[in-house]
């Protein structure tokens, strides 16, 4: 017995010389230090107060878009993944692309659910795009990725809205050119902001020959996103 | 010369000196290995190159063998995208410049078609047909000043269901009848679904440059743009399915083409009519106007009654 316990000793110094007869019985029991309980006790978030769990998670979101606004090549943003950040984006563009336009004859501006099922839809068929052609990337990592990449949209959405309501609505046409020519500046610098984001966090995960075939529908969204940007227009 | 001789008979020592020191080694007779004649370099060339019609009978063999997973599984539509981006350009090319000879499916689509190319060029034509059809209204009402500006996003949900019938419906039925056709009498089969989907996407490739210049509004210039895209398109649909055609007897070969044609020009006149209005008076006031003809249509034959 005593052999038996020496046995276990990382040196195994006395293995050679341990012999067990036959009519001895081995007996004993090998315990191993359960560490696993504890782990689960402090990520279970049952027991934390409200307030913690959601100021964990906005932390979370809030270190995403610093990532995405200074775009490295950092695997942060793809290892863990969330969707909180995405749906936060899309649902502040889609109420700001709200005109308020009463006259539905001439429907003017996309609707919140036109641009929610573009937003989403359309990161869902540039995710399953990219699988097809034979991406490593998971399916909620890529979505997770394209719905922050939003982000200096919705901040340039932020700026032309503000452009808007500073130019009063019968001004003189050159006043008019020229908070039309900074919208247009606003949206493509932050539409290409949010492709080169993406492509910084996406195109890794491509075979080099097909690269440009993911990267093309990833400019075409945020193409579409900037142009209903651009061309929101305030109801009269 | 003797150096060919010298060095074959060396090598010949060479093999039987390994043999006599270890008899059991197995032997290969490569004779590539030699590389000293002229002859047998020129007969390892021809066996490892790969000229086009090897290429194309291999993937003519392997054609049945493709595609064999059931349809539930992710590699069978993986299979569908299996073309790199030089593929795509190459295709996109040959729909741009349709020559009388060259059939699109045989010489760029070759048993490997895919549902890449049209599925994108179809959104990318579906966006571009409402952004320049809102940028050509715009730019048709600069003078007038009680015209207020409106996105029209509206278009974009019609741009997207005319255009996307049209790629899978037509092929569908051109399809069908095809293989009908060929069923009963020959047996070199006709393009497969997929090759015809993807003829019919490529070829609307011609329509987004076509969209985008459309936004210009002087009628004479959008109506010449629609008449040579159409012509560019539909010269890339005739050559392609003119050699299954032209075996049959004449009305049947002529009229599936005219067929085919006539549903093309529908979808381009269709698309400039409704996206491209260039008179003012048109756009805000037509709903109400067929509205109300509609409306006096129904009471005029009300009344007799």
């Amino acid at each position: 017995m005593a052999e038996v316990d020496e046995s276990n000793k990382p040196l195994f110094a006395g293995l050679s010389d341990v012999s067990i007869s036959e009519d001895i019985p081995v007996e004993g029991e090998i315990s191993v230090p359960v560490n696993s309980q504890n782990p689960d006790d402090e990520f279970s978030t049952l027991d934390e107060p409200v307030k913690d769990t959601i100021l964990r998670d906005l932390r979370a979101v809030g270190k995403k878009f610093v990532h995405v606004m200074y775009p490295k090549k950092s695997s942060a943003l793809l290892r863990d993944w969330d969707l909180w950040g995405p749906l936060l984006l899309c649902v502040t563009l889609a109420l700001m692309l709200q005109g308020g336009s009463a006259d539905s004859k001439d429907d003017g501006n996309p609707q919140f659910a036109e641009v929610f099922v573009i937003i989403w839809f359309g990161s869902i068929v540039i995710t399953l795009n990219s699988k097809l052609l034979g991406g490593t990337i998971s399916f909620f990592q890529s979505l997770c990725v394209l719905g922050y990449c939003i982000l200096p949209l919705t901040v340039a959405m932020l700026l032309c809205r503000l452009l808007l309501m500073m130019t009063p609505e019968k001004a003189n046409n050159a006043f008019e050119l020229i908070g039309f020519i900074l919208r247009v500046v606003v949206v493509t610098a932050s539409f290409s902001w949010s492709t080169y984001a993406s492509t910084a966090f996406l195109a890794d995960s491509q075979p080099a020959n097909r690269k440009a075939l993911v990267v093309y529908p990833i400019f075409l969204f945020y193409f579409v996103i900037g142009w209903m940007i651009l061309t929101f227009a305030t109801s009269s | 010369m003797a150096s060919p001789d010298d060095l074959k008979f060396q090598e010949f020592q060479e093999a039987t000196d390994l043999l006599s020191a270890d008899p059991g080694a197995s032997t290969l007779s490569a004779s590539s290995h030699s590389g000293a004649t002229g002859a047998s370099l020129g007969d390892v060339k021809v066996d490892l190159s790969d000229d086009e019609e090897n290429q194309q009978e291999n993937s003519e063999l392997l054609g049945g063998e493709k595609r064999t997973s059931g349809f539930w599984t992710f590699e069978y539509y993986q299979s569908f995208f299996n073309v790199d981006t030089v593929q795509v350009l190459d295709r996109i090319k040959g729909s741009l410049m349709p020559l009388p000879g060259r059939n699109f499916v045989k010489h760029h689509v070759r048993n490997n078609p895919d549902l890449y190319g049209p599925f994108w060029i179809c959104v990318t034509l579906v966006f571009s047909m409402a952004i320049s059809g809102n940028l050509s209204t715009f730019l048709s009402n600069q003078g007038n000043p009680s015209h207020h500006y409106r996105p029209q996003f509206h278009k974009v949900t019609a741009a997207a269901v005319t255009v996307f019938l049209y790629v899978w419906l037509v092929p569908l039925g051109v399809w069908g009848f095809l293989t009908w056709k060929r069923g009963t009498e020959r047996q070199i089969s006709s393009y497969s679904f997929l090759e015809t989907v993807c003829v019919y996407g490529y070829s609307l490739f011609i329509y987004i440059p076509t969209s985008m210049l459309w936004s210009i509004p002087f009628d004479w210039w959008q109506w010449l743009l629609m008449v040579v895209a159409m012509m560019i398109s539909g010269m890339v649909l005739v050559t392609t399915f003119w050699p299954i055609v032209c075996d049959e007897t004449k009305t049947t070969a002529f009229g599936t083409m005219v067929v085919i044609v006539l549903l093309h020009a529908l979808l381009a006149v269709g698309c400039k009519l409704y996206f491209f209005q260039t008179a003012d008076v048109v756009s805000p006031t037509q709903p109400p106007s067929i509205v109300g003809n509609n409306t006096a249509a129904l009471t005029s034959m009300a009344k007799p009654h």
